[in-house]
């Protein structure tokens, strides 16, 4: 997949406006570009108001795009026409955040599961899309006598594994997967975190991992996408991104993330930024850090920084790099 | 004398289904100026041992036991008697700062409500010491943001707030339940330093709640693991880390994500959280337990100091050797 | 090796030998609840026997509901009076006909045009509202204006000026009483449409492809079915209430047909000569049966919660 200067933008109108009042536009997503091999794991990683979860609905076109293009094995996915689009909606798939919540409470388990099947492929008999589901609920390591339970029956964990279940059952090539164990107990992201790489091995899925916990991140991740306010801050291999942060954004969040061992978190130096996120509606000019930027200069508030390429592999969008 | 002695608290529920025990025999002290921390998952009874603590409870739920603050009973009082110790004595700050503050009101009157009713001052009193304490908690322009509404603030900003309003009568204890959960990694790290400056200069004793052992690790003087409504293990922090001695602990430490490790893949916990209506009859932990045997399954062990450690203590019957 | 991989063996091993279990449905918890509220289950109760009263009632009086007793005609207050003996159950009307057979006509129509009312606003207010509230829109803001507009008529006018215009008859006080019975429920399910349109599992279903109709018909409707069931509820004496007015007025059924409307009209108008027993009987029946709804569909909501979801 190659993301090419995607830009999401929304028509919003201010508190208390009149209908003539001009609207403002929010830049959810301002210029964001990357690529995805297949097997390969993207991570990205940014605070509330930064557009991750945007940027997910932008790629199924769930949300309108201002501009900029999303290839897809060789096809602008933001061109294509709705019967086009429906025949790439089977491999590109989406994991949710809540568990319970991104399941339908009135349906069974397995309709649940079965659904996109009988969406995409309905001639399928019943007994075949029985056991398509049954083959997916095995693979994610649920008890296939439980299809017909319903979702408030299972716990988190095993919500979470429906939904993977239901993202496999059309074999794509690329799950997204919008913050999957954020809501989920410490014991079982592990296993949910265990599970998608197992599979990812398994099947040779591309993975778009969005989240905010930079430690899970970077654990399933073979490269990290940091994301503030819309823009993007830096690009690099998980291990070079923690080994070394070019971007101040960068270094702040990698010092924010607390180490669970008492003696380096005691005697760790903290990298804190001040003061809260500026509203999406109204961003800094320049580059949008620079409000809380330790290391802010003239050049910073007048002109928006370009994503430059500093080693190999690794980019940053900083005008003190360089 | 600790300021906050708990022995043998247990906490029952009244369910159509059952009495659900959600704590069993719980027992700790707070001393004066130090941070406890209680880790546990979901089911494992932390929430409402607190609750518990601050006469908090639903209706359908019980205490029993007895919870000693600077040497008095607080469980069996009254609603009014708890009222009063309540945000003057022990105070709570909870995880979502959106749903805790009134929407309604302004913050000058929610904060200024606390100080008029608890220390009986005037309501000009009451403002300019609610704005004070904005200032101590940094939150810009105080002055004029004091007459805003909560949803004019940011999510850390709103938990700045809750932790201002929390100490406006200068509480000996706060209980700070999930304080930063809802919240972004750099506005946590600044709250978690907010709560750590506020007990250095304030002398406040803090209990706090959570489920992320990095936080825990850079701020907590002791920690106690719960597990199904028990303590499973208790120690000092540093302790705890070096050489966890309960399986749970163990297991967890091995679960979590280390930015600092590369490493391969996570050792996890079979299994899911307890059901607390079907608890296994001896050891809650048994099921999921990689060392469980026959006993583990019949009785229940008890919270026992280690060999060499008598201020760490463990609730299992595995010996050291077997753990290693 | 994985720790604890021995124990996840033993367990999976011991657990696949189960069959399919067998699930427990939201429906089915919400009917357990709502067997529990007594109030509720005594006014299903008896409500099934007001239902068979008015279907079998009439084998058990020899009158029909036109026929005159042309034996008490004019001295009604006196020998017109509810016995058993005379086989006047409820006693006789001013027309000497049997109160008994004409409340039981009387109820079966009143029952019918509440049911038939509260279905109609069922159906078309349910498709409607969820229609709209899920294209979003400009067809949503049109088909909320239409529904605004048709609000804003003064219904009663509407309904009085056809029946009087097309003439009295049950077909048309269908029509009158469905015209009007879906805008409430059309405006409800479009709110709650909308907040569930937001919800991740609709989100999940539309990024997996399928198709309005289908989410509208799958995912959107059976999850607001539990307020629609319990407004439904609520709707049914509504209908009754209004036919009662209309035929209040003297505008609703044709005689010989009667309603409780009509007949507590009748009622009313003859209480000051002694014969309470015309108003009291249909009164009685009006009121249980009202009451009865209003329980039912407090005890549906209770049972329904979404709190419990």
């Amino acid at each position: 997949m190659r993301i090419d200067d995607l830009k999401v933008y929304f028509n919003v109108s201010p508190q208390g406006a009149m209908p003539w009042t001009k609207h403002h536009t929010l830049k959810a997503i301002d210029g964001v570009s990357f690529e995805l091999e297949g097997g390969e794991t993207l991570g990205i990683v940014g605070e509330s108001g930064c557009g991750k979860s945007t940027l997910a609905r932008a790629i199924t076109r769930m949300v309108p795009v201002e501009s900029g293009e999303v290839v897809f094995l060789g096809s602008d996915l933001l061109k294509l026409d709705k019967q086009a689009l429906r025949e790439h909606r089977k491999r590109i798939q989406m994991v949710f955040q809540d568990p319970l919540a991104s399941l339908n409470p009135r349906m069974t388990v397995g309709e649940i599961i079965a659904e996109p099947l009988k969406t995409h492929f309905p001639t399928l008999s019943a007994s075949e899309v029985k056991e398509a589901v049954r083959e997916v609920m095995s693979k994610v390591g649920l008890l296939s006598n439980l299809i017909n339970r319903y979702p408030h029956e299972f716990s988190g964990g095993q919500c979470q594994r429906i939904g993977i279940a239901r993202a496999l059952i059309l074999k794509p090539k690329l799950i997204i997967c919008d913050e999957p164990v954020s809501a989920l107990d410490v014991s079982i992201q592990a296993q949910v975190i265990n599970l998608l790489k197992q599979l990812q091995d398994e099947m040779e899925l591309a993975l778009i991992f969005i989240a905010h916990d930079l430690s899970v991140v970077k654990h399933i991740s073979t490269r990290i996408l940091v994301l503030y306010l819309g823009n993007m801050v830096e690009l690099a291999d998980s291990a070079d991104l923690y080994a070394q942060p070019q971007h101040p954004y960068t270094q702040a969040l990698i010092s924010a993330v607390p180490i669970p061992d008492p003696e380096i978190e005691k005697t760790r130096e903290l990298i804190l930024i001040e003061g809260d996120l500026p509203s999406p509606t109204s961003p800094p000019s320049g580059c949008v850090f620079h409000t809380r930027c330790p290391h802010v200069s003239e050049r910073c508030i007048n002109e928006r920084p370009k994503l430059r390429n500093v080693n190999r592999g690794h980019s940053v969008a900083c005008h003190l790099v360089l | 004398m600790s300021l906050l002695e708990v022995s043998g608290l247990s906490v029952e529920f009244d369910t159509p289904e059952g009495v659900v025990r959600a704590v069993t025999d719980l027992n700790f002290k707070v001393d004066n100026g130090t941070t406890l921390a209680i880790v546990g998952e979901s089911g494992s009874g932390k929430s409402q041992a607190v609750f518990s603590l601050m006469g908090l409870l639903a209706h359908n739920g019980r205490a029993s036991g007895s919870v000693k603050m600077e040497g008095e009973e607080m469980l069996g009082r009254s609603y009014a008697e708890m009222n009063r110790i309540r945000a003057n004595k022990i105070s709570m700050i909870f995880q979502d700062p959106m749903t805790s503050l009134n929407p309604y009101m302004r913050i000058s009157d929610q904060m200024a409500e606390v100080l008029v009713c608890h220390k009986g001052m005037s309501r000009t009193d009451a403002i300019r010491d609610s704005i004070e304490m904005l200032d101590a908690v940094k939150i810009p322009s105080a002055k004029e943001r004091i007459r805003m509404y909560p949803h004019e603030f940011s999510g850390g900003m709103r938990q700045r707030v809750m932790i201002a309003m929390s100490l406006l009568c200068r509480p000996r204890l706060l209980i700070a339940d999930e304080p930063t959960t809802a919240l972004d990694v750099t506005i946590q790290a600044q709250i978690m330093r907010l709560l750590g400056e506020i007990q250095r200069e304030l002398g406040t004793a803090i209990i706090l709640i959570t489920h992320d052992l990095g936080v825990v690790a850079g701020h907590s003087d002791e920690i106690l693991v719960m597990y199904g409504g028990r303590v499973m293990e208790m120690a000092s922090t540093g302790e705890l880390y070096r050489s966890p001695a309960h399986p749970y602990t163990q297991g967890l430490l091995t679960a979590v994500p280390r930015l600092d490790h590369d490493d391969e893949s996570l050792t996890t916990i079979p299994g899911t959280p307890p059901n607390m209506m079907e608890l296994p009859k001896g050891c809650p932990f048994s099921e999921r337990c990689q060392y469980c045997r026959e006993r583990c399954l019949e009785a229940i062990p008890v919270l026992t100091p280690l060999a060499h450690h008598d201020r760490h203590l463990k609730a299992c019957f595995a010996t050291a050797g077997a753990l290693r | 090796m994985f720790p604890g991989e021995k124990k996840v063996e033993a367990m999976a091993e011991h657990l696949s030998t189960l069959d399919e279990v067998k699930g427990r449905s939201l429906w089915g918890d919400a009917r357990r609840r709502f067997m529990l509220n007594r109030a509720a289950i005594t006014s299903l109760g008896i409500l099934v026997i007001i239902v068979l009263f008015s279907l079998l009632g009439a084998h058990f009086s020899d009158w029909s509901n036109e026929e005159i007793d042309w034996a008490i005609l004019g001295m009604v207050a006196e020998k017109g009076q509810p016995s058993l003996e005379s086989g006047h159950f409820f006693g006789a009307d001013e027309m000497g006909r049997d109160l008994y057979a004409r409340v039981v006509q009387g109820t079966q129509i009143s029952l019918m045009v509440g049911v038939v009312g509260a279905m109609i606003a069922v159906i078309v207010g349910t498709l409607y509202g969820a229609i709209s509230g899920y294209v979003g829109g400009r067809t949503d803001q049109v088909m909320m204006r239409i529904v605004d507009i048709l609000m804003s008529i003064p219904y009663m006018f509407v309904l009085i000026l056809l029946l009087v215009v097309f003439g009295r008859s049950i077909i048309m006080l269908f029509i009158g009483i469905g015209l009007i019975s879906w805008l409430d429920m059309s405006r409800i399910v479009r709110g709650q449409t909308l907040a569930l349109k937001n919800k991740e599992f609709v989100e999940a279903a539309r990024s997996i492809g399928v198709p309005g109709s289908r989410i509208i018909l799958r995912h959107i409707i059976p999850n607001l079915l539990g307020v629609v069931v319990v407004y439904a509820t609520l709707l049914v004496p509504n209908m009754i209430l209004t036919e009662s007015f209309i035929s209040f007025l003297g505008l609703g059924v044709q005689e010989p047909n009667t309603s409780w409307g009509a007949l507590i009209s009748e009622g009313a108008g003859t209480i000051q000569y002694g014969v309470e027993w015309q108003l009291l009987f249909p009164l009685a029946f009006f009121v249980v049966s009202l009451f009865c709804f209003y329980f039912i569909g407090d005890g549906l909501r209770d049972a329904l919660d979404p709190k419990d979801r």
